[in-house]
């Protein structure tokens, strides 16, 4: 009941014995995370427990490559702890290896760094989460990230966004109002990321056990644009969104690298614009994306059905589905 | 990052990009004894501050004397530049660029930037030098011109010649622009730039192609391994407070508003700003404490805030998933006891330990106003700027 990750997922941390690395290693054992492998070149044939403050429940064997860490136990997914300048090339080592999917914490990593590992990526077939997000959580089954475990309740929200603590704020709501979680996934604040918007909300759109997606977008770049497009031709689940940095001024980078609008384009108040003609439910107060996303989800169920599309169809939302969004694609 | 002009080009000669002979000048004496070493009979006196617009704002002035670049330099040096991308209060001008007159024939543009839709670097030419490019592309998006660049093999040559094809170039223009991109290109990558715009490049009726203008930024993420070009960093162009918080390791921003805010997380602290306006106010700052936020970057953001005079009440917003709030509030009381803060604080804390912040800020014997979610935090500031 959930996309990318679950029960089974078998994770190996590259960079497990470094600082980042250990506190949260032991934070996603205690979750219940599959942790089966760590990487630290140079440490391979022991097993670690953790530090002093941050002991871990088992321990976890370590090894020298990811190579070893796939073939030996099994690992599937990596989540990277390294510091920015060796980052780049940890991807690409899990990629390397045959790791299916790749949660990369760091960051700072530079640009050009990562346009090579994007490229190379393509011809993988490997899947990257971030650089400079929180991970990927499915509620009750797998925390493969730095978000806290207890604010998420298993359920049937899917939930994607560029940020961090404001990922946080958007779960919280929900679970306080006992509406769950199928997974949340920090796509992160660089301009250049693995999975965009447009591919979690695909995964989300096609997963059975999601009924809503929350997406919570911010000043800069296009990919919300380019998910609305999508989410107006393809998705019949109620999607609820904000965009972060209504009050930005232009030209300057709010905290996150990706986070600025260059030349008049990547302004909040565009894409706003650009997701409510996509029939998007989108808030104007982060503080209203719990309660928006309840609503949605009862007058979807109060639009009773036989067939699921029909009722989609007839869901809040979905009249302005006549409304065609065309996102403007005049790109520098 | 960003830096001048003439470092831009110091920087685009190394690389072999010709540009007009020039150097930076401090003084009026400086600039004639440029001029002088520059020779010809045609200067250009060329502001250099962090903005465009420099030209419309009375900023680069010709000059067809040495006494009239003495005259044109003592004009500029000194002056209050006001362009569109200064703001009002503009900017002080402490460093000229003397350059030589050039024959000038045609004025194109030429531009380097990331492209976040492909995730690739891409290479854009246009016919319409001078004009902005994002005018260019809204009006007329037919006459720019892009060539994308392959990850790890750089721009090639027959893309340089798509490019001055379509420019129209010819002969030795043609031969002096193919040339010129490439090792613009060449430059941008090697440098880790974010961006490296040429408006305008001019062909010259000798047929020289030369970087009349040069706009390079460069990715802040990769000056590690630039350690040069950091040093060209030039703190006069920035915020004095903004300098202050980076000291201190904080994200901060100096906006217009009257409301200060303190958070945790780049994105949340966008979306408080954006409640703080919903509720009536408007954002003092852009302020991210990080993932450890305590009393030290409490006290350093409160300072800093506070600093501002416009600032007529805080809103501190923490979710606490790692960070454990009864820390933060320990911080916070910590903090506001050290610095006397005189305007009213709302502080609203979620997640890990909520309920034990709230018992320290209620019993600090402070008058923080304690908000339980995001919603009641945007009335408190409400109450609070109407107080």
């Amino acid at each position: 009941m959930s996309i990318l990750v679950s029960k089974r997922t078998r994770v190996a941390v590259q960079g497990i014995t470094g600082g980042e690395g250990t506190f949260h290693t032991m934070q996603m054992i205690e979750y219940g995370t599959n942790v089966v492998a760590g990487i630290t070149p140079g440490k391979g044939g022991t097993s670690y427990k953790g530090d002093e403050t941050n002991a871990f429940k088992r321990p976890v064997p370590v090894f020298n490559t990811v190579r070893e860490a796939v073939e030996q136990e099994g690992a599937d997914t990596s989540i990277i702890f390294v510091p920015a300048a060796a980052a780049a090339d940890a991807i690409l080592e899990a990629a390397n290896a045959g790791i299916k999917l790749v949660v990369c914490i760091t960051e700072g990593i530079p640009s050009s760094d990562m346009i090579k590992v994007y490229d190379q990526l393509k011809k993988t077939g490997t899947r990257l989460i971030g650089p400079n997000c929180p991970g990927i959580i499915t509620p009750g089954e797998a925390k493969i990230g730095i978000m806290p475990g207890f604010i998420h309740k298993p359920g049937r929200v899917g939930v994607v966004s560029r940020s961090g603590t404001l990922t946080y704020e958007a779960v919280w709501q929900l679970t306080e109002r006992g509406i769950g979680q199928s997974t949340c996934i920090g796509i992160g604040g660089d301009p250049v990321i693995g999975t965009r918007f447009i591919d979690a909300i695909k995964l989300f759109s096609e997963d059975k056990n999601t009924d809503g997606i929350i997406m919570i977008g911010e000043i800069g770049g296009s990919a919300e644009e380019e998910a609305a497009d999508y989410i107006a031709r393809h998705v019949r689940k109620p999607v609820v969104g904000f965009i972060a940095g209504q009050t930005a001024p232009p030209g300057r980078r709010m905290g996150h690298a990706g986070a600025i609008i260059s030349g008049g384009k990547g302004t909040a108040a565009e894409k706003m614009k650009v997701m409510k003609e996509a029939g998007i439910f989108v808030v104007e107060s982060p503080a209203l994306l719990g309660e928006t996303m309840a609503k949605a989800l009862r007058s979807k169920k109060g639009a009773k059905s036989k067939s699921p599309k029909k009722s989609a169809t007839k869901s809040a939302g979905k009249k302005k589905r006549t409304v065609k969004a065309k996102p403007t694609k005049k790109k520098r | 990052m960003k830096i001048h002009e003439y470092q831009g080009k110091e920087i685009l000669k190394k690389f072999g990009v010709p540009v007009p002979r020039g150097q930076v000048a401090f003084t009026v004496d400086e600039a004639v004894a440029v001029a002088k070493l520059v020779g010809g009979d045609v200067w250009v006196v060329k502001a250099q501050i962090h903005a465009g617009g420099r030209g419309k704002g009375g900023g680069v002035k010709l000059a067809r004397s040495i006494d009239e670049v003495r005259q044109r330099a003592g004009e500029i040096l000194g002056m209050r530049l006001v362009t569109h991308q200064t703001g009002p209060e503009g900017r002080i001008v402490k460093r000229l660029l003397i350059e030589q007159g050039m024959n000038i024939a045609r004025e194109l543009y030429v531009g380097i930037t990331l492209d976040r839709d492909r995730s690739q670097n891409v290479v854009m030419v246009s016919t319409e030098g001078g004009m902005e490019i994002e005018k260019v592309a809204e009006e007329t998006p037919e006459k720019i011109l892009k060539e994308a660049i392959a990850p790890g093999i750089g721009l090639q040559a027959f893309q340089a010649r798509n490019l001055c094809f379509g420019l129209g170039l010819k002969g030795d223009a043609f031969k002096n622009g193919v040339k010129f991109l490439l090792s613009l290109a060449k430059a941008y990558e090697a440098t880790d730039a974010s961006l490296a715009e040429i408006n305008p490049l001019v062909v010259t009726k000798e047929g020289d192609v030369l970087a009349l203008d040069a706009k390079m930024n460069f990715d802040d993420n990769a000056l590690y391994r630039h350690p040069e070009l950091a040093e060209l960093r030039d703190l006069d162009e920035e915020d004095p407070l903004e300098v202050e918080a980076s000291t201190s390791n904080l994200n901060y921003i100096k906006l217009d508003g009257n409301v200060g805010c303190m958070v945790n997380g780049a994105g949340l602290a966008m979306g408080t700003m954006d409640i703080i306006k919903l509720a009536g106010g408007m954002p003092a700052n852009f302020l991210d404490v990080g993932g450890g936020a305590n009393a030290k970057t409490v006290e350093a953001g409160f300072k800093i805030i506070l600093k501002d005079p416009h600032v007529k009440a805080i809103l501190i917003n923490i979710f606490g998933g790692i960070v454990r709030c009864d820390r933060v509030a320990t911080g916070v009381v910590e903090a506001a006891k050290n610095v006397h803060v005189k305007v009213p604080i709302v502080v609203r804390l979620a997640g890990t330990n909520a309920d034990i912040a709230a018992d320290i800020l209620k019993n600090s014997g402070l008058s923080f106003l304690v908000a339980g979610s995001l919603k009641e935090a945007a009335q408190k500031v409400t109450q609070a700027i109407a107080a």
